[in-house]
């Protein structure tokens, strides 16, 4: 007993990172879209609790917020519009790229470790003050934060909601259903 | 004691296995979800060194990567929507009007 209190974090970090890792193979594994998308939802929560666990409190809620409740509504909306007889492929996977794939993401995997580990190791451990405080006084982290993005990242912030604002245009034109792309792909075109 | 080191070491799975449900997987709307995936690592790692250098920028930046993330996915979805239209399938390697 005593031993799990006195590593209460450690225990909590690789429960939730045991949990994260299985539900994103379960995301990369599940064959029904549907099954991958709850997966998905789940692995979201486990990171904002990860999040919670380095003292970004803000971060986790909207993490929760926009992952959980708006992206993953998105991707269900979609599941759902789609015919179901389109959305389960008997083929799951890209026929002649898994050894590719799987190398690749290795070795990838491998330089960021690498980069990242020597990057860091020479720097001390962080204690969470900084990250609710506003010019020394300690009151939390979301205003904290609002007082460096709407200061310091204010061109940024204006430039990213400009990015949502194509994104919505572009989402737009994409679903309308006159956007003259039915019968262009050469044979089995839908004519609706 | 948990440091940057044990989340880098998980958001590289994480990033990994988004990695390679992206290059594998044959229906797109399991590759765009994938990808989320790959959001969420890079956000973790952002969060790590955000605390262990006791700096705001790293949280501020991972709300600009959400802030992408959830444009990615509408024009991603808004894509699947027009290919279902167009072939009637979800699944990519049929999307091959393009290839020469």
């Amino acid at each position: 007993m005593d031993f799990l209190i006195a590593n209460f974090a450690e225990i909590l970090f690789y429960c939730l990172a045991f949990l994260t890792v299985a539900s994103a193979i379960g995301v990369v594994a599940f064959k029904s879209p549907v099954h991958a998308a709850l997966s998905l939802l789940f692995c979201f929560v486990m990171v904002a609790a990860l999040f919670l666990l380095r003292h970004a409190e803000l971060l986790a809620a909207v993490q929760v917020l926009v992952y959980g409740g708006g992206i993953m509504v998105l991707f269900l909306f979609v599941i759902m519009l789609v015919n179901v007889k389109d959305l389960k492929l008997e083929q799951v996977f890209l026929s002649g790229i898994a050894p590719l794939a799987v190398i690749g993401g290795v070795l990838l995997g491998v330089l960021i470790a690498f980069g990242l580990v020597f990057g860091v190791l020479a720097s001390g451990h962080g204690d969470g003050t900084a990250l609710r405080s506003v010019d020394g006084d300690e009151i939390g982290n979301t205003e904290a934060i609002g007082a460096v993005l709407y200061t310091k990242y204010l061109v940024p912030f204006e430039v990213v909601s400009v990015v949502l604002l194509v994104a919505m245009i572009a989402a737009i034109v994409f679903g309308r259903r006159s956007a003259g792309l039915e019968g262009a792909g050469g044979g089995g075109g839908k004519t609706s | 004691m948990i440091d940057a080191t044990h989340y880098v070491a998980l958001s590289l799975i994480l990033f990994c296995l988004g990695l390679v449900g992206v290059m594998m997987r044959r229906n797109f709307i399991t590759v765009l979800m994938s990808l989320e995936l790959m959001f969420n690592a890079v956000n973790l790692n952002l969060i790590a060194f955000s605390f262990r250098l006791s700096d705001l920028a790293g949280q501020v930046l991972a709300i600009f990567v959400i802030t992408v993330a959830a444009a990615e996915a509408a024009i991603g979805l808004g894509l699947i929507i027009a290919l279902v239209r167009l072939k009637d399938t979800v699944a990519l390697d049929e999307a091959d009007v393009m290839r020469g």
